[in-house]
């Protein structure tokens, strides 16, 4: 702000400005800390996962949990069904979402307000879930990808955001493109979609993190255990804390003491986690990008 | 009479003129009327008697005996009850944690520190309820953390959530947890945006950190803060299903059950499509209504650019 020599009062309450913000630091750290604690510990009965109260370290170091969670083909299979959902959601998302907010973004373009107010609406009302169920079993789409990928793929909000976006790009820049006689489509695939890729990296970021966290269309639309993402998997050993699943894991692996139901949960925890924490610092400021774009409307 | 022609002929070039472009828009119609439109029209389920066989348009109609057995089901107003009761005490206590937040960061001038503590504070909100549902069993669990702390001070161990004194609490806490870091960037991005002259001469009027916050900052945020406390008034029948459903169990149904839980068990699980159709139905209108009073109070306060529509 201004350079003002500051007073000692100043200093104190910085002081404990930054003590105050280093406590809820150490908050919403903390319970992801217990978990990386608990899944690396090796201290048998001693261990972090048994011990009760604040657990800071562990007793000692195993990767033995890890190694179990290595072999568990459930989640492998979760994994790889997440991946895939995520790379196919995103793709359609950005596809389709562009070239319905880019004729959107034309003000004058025939019928646009109907257009739009279409769009929109579905923002303001929904069928539900029971109808959007049997929607999906009447298009017989229940237990392929299709039935995660589709229903969500253009998002009225998306295509707000995208259209203002759109709407921002000076128009001398594709007037003086039709000028050399090139059509929408070219000017859309090679002026204005090369310019929109913060627009576009940051809703591909949404959609994708969406779909990594996604399990309730799972759970509902997907019963055959070899399609379930990830998540399903993980709530089936977290939640509902199936001991069938958590032994069999064990049991697979030949080990049956070492092992609490805990420590296999906050390992898997770890897994389904470790890719986005690997992500998360480079990334997290193009979803704040994108908040800031959603906040000032066009 | 000419004039209707003459722009009936302009309407004519400028589809013609912009031919492409409505071609691009067929997919998201055709999506939008099978995906959004079809399920709006399903809605229709709320009225039949549903019978799996006949398909929506074959089942009996029932009129309005769903909504009837709605209003005799006491289990219903429980349920709605615990909606209301949840998202407000999430509303209420949930609310001015971000603007908090967000004004002490902004009195930090060490950007590191800032930017440190804003991309901590984002993190929970990129995880799933699935996991964080998961990391809360092991916190309140009975040797868990909490209750350490609560054995510190000498008291005796307990199952928080399996205890319907407290399992409110913990939504709404562990809700704060997932979204204030989240909820403060619009609030950060509104104070940014706030000319610092308006500081510098508070300053040389002599206004202390806590005057300059009080006089300046507060008021500067005041339209933000009026504009997103409308909108959250709109969600207020979404008490948050994610967590609620990964948190909740049988022994604490009686506070933690809302309507979302409720639809997902009478109607997915129990199959009893009409009457879940019906009180999801229910819940989307009063939404409807909710946000068009909203959008209006927001013109009224806040102005035209900020409604919805």
């Amino acid at each position: 702000m201004i350079n003002v020599k500051k007073s000692t009062g100043d200093k104190i309450i910085d002081g404990f400005l930054y003590l105050i913000l280093l406590g809820i630091v150490v908050i919403t750290l903390y319970p992801f800390w217990t978990q990386v604690i608990i899944s690396l510990d090796g201290g048998g009965a001693d261990s972090a996962a048994y011990s009760s109260g604040i657990i800071l370290l562990p007793t000692q170091f195993s990767f033995e949990s890890y190694k179990l969670a290595f072999k568990f083909d459930a989640l492998w299979l979760g994994y790889w069904n997440t991946i895939l959902r995520t790379m196919l959601g995103v793709i359609l998302s950005i596809f389709f979402t562009s070239i319905t907010a880019y004729p959107l973004a034309k003000r004058d373009l025939p019928f646009n307000r109907t257009f739009t107010s279409f769009v929109l609406f579905t923002m303001l009302f929904a069928g539900g879930t029971i109808p959007s169920y049997l929607l999906i079993k009447e298009l017989q789409l229940l237990n392929t990808i299709w039935s995660l990928v589709i229903p969500g793929m253009i998002s009225a909000f998306n295509v707000l955001i995208m259209r203002n976006f759109f709407r921002s790009i000076p128009e001398e820049l594709e007037d003086s493109a039709r000028v050399d006689g090139a059509g929408y489509v070219r000017i859309f695939t090679q002026i204005v979609i090369p310019i929109s890729k913060p627009v576009l990296a940051t809703i591909a970021l949404w959609v994708g993190v969406g779909h990594w966290n996604a399990w309730f269309d799972s759970l509902i639309y997907i019963s055959d255990p070899n399609k379930q993402v990830l998540q399903i998997v993980l709530r089936k050993i977290i939640i509902q804390n199936s001991m069938a699943d958590i032994n069999s894991v064990i049991q697979n692996i030949g080990k049956t003491t070492e092992f609490s139901g805990r420590q296999l949960q906050a390992t898997v925890v770890m897994f389904s986690i470790i890719p986005m924490l690997i992500v998360y610092p480079f990334i997290q400021k193009y979803f704040v990008k994108g908040v800031m774009v959603g906040a000032v409307k066009g | 009479m000419s004039s209707r022609r003459a722009r009936s002929v302009e309407k004519k070039k400028k589809i013609k003129q912009y031919r492409v472009l409505l071609i691009m828009l067929i997919p998201a119609m055709i999506y939008y009327i099978i995906f959004h439109y079809l399920p709006m029209y399903g809605v229709l389920l709320a009225f039949k008697d549903f019978k799996i066989t006949e398909g929506i348009l074959g089942s009996p109609w029932a009129g309005l005996r769903h909504f009837e057995k709605i209003m005799n089901d006491t289990y219903f107003f429980t349920v709605l009850k615990n909606t209301i009761i949840i998202s407000l005490y999430k509303l209420v206590f949930g609310f001015p944690v971000p603007i908090i937040f967000a004004l002490l960061l902004s009195e930090i001038s060490n950007v590191k520190f800032k930017k440190m503590v804003q991309t901590v504070s984002y993190l929970p909100h990129f995880i799933s309820w699935v996991v964080l549902a998961g990391i809360f069993f092991t916190l309140f669990s009975l040797d868990g953390p909490i209750n350490g702390i609560v054995k510190m001070f000498g008291g005796d161990p307990m199952l928080f959530l399996a205890d319907d004194r407290y399992f409110r609490t913990i939504l709404v806490v562990t809700s704060i947890f997932q979204g204030f870091g989240w909820g403060s960037i619009i609030y950060f991005a509104a104070i940014s945006s706030i000319d610092p002259q308006l500081y510098e001469a508070a300053v040389l009027d002599g206004a202390s950190r806590f005057k300059r916050m009080v006089y300046i900052s507060i008021p500067m945020l005041a339209p933000v803060i009026a504009i997103m406390l409308i909108l959250s008034m709109s969600g207020i029948l979404d008490a948050g299903f994610d967590q609620i459903f990964n948190m909740y169990n049988v022994k604490v149904y009686n506070v933690s059950d809302i309507i979302d839980t409720y639809v997902y068990r009478k109607g997915l699980i129990e199959m009893n499509y009409s009457y879940a159709t019906a009180v999801g139905l229910f819940k989307s209108v009063v939404a409807l209504i909710l946000i068009v009073i909203v959008n209006q109070t927001v013109k009224w306060i806040g102005g035209k650019e900020h409604a919805i529509w």
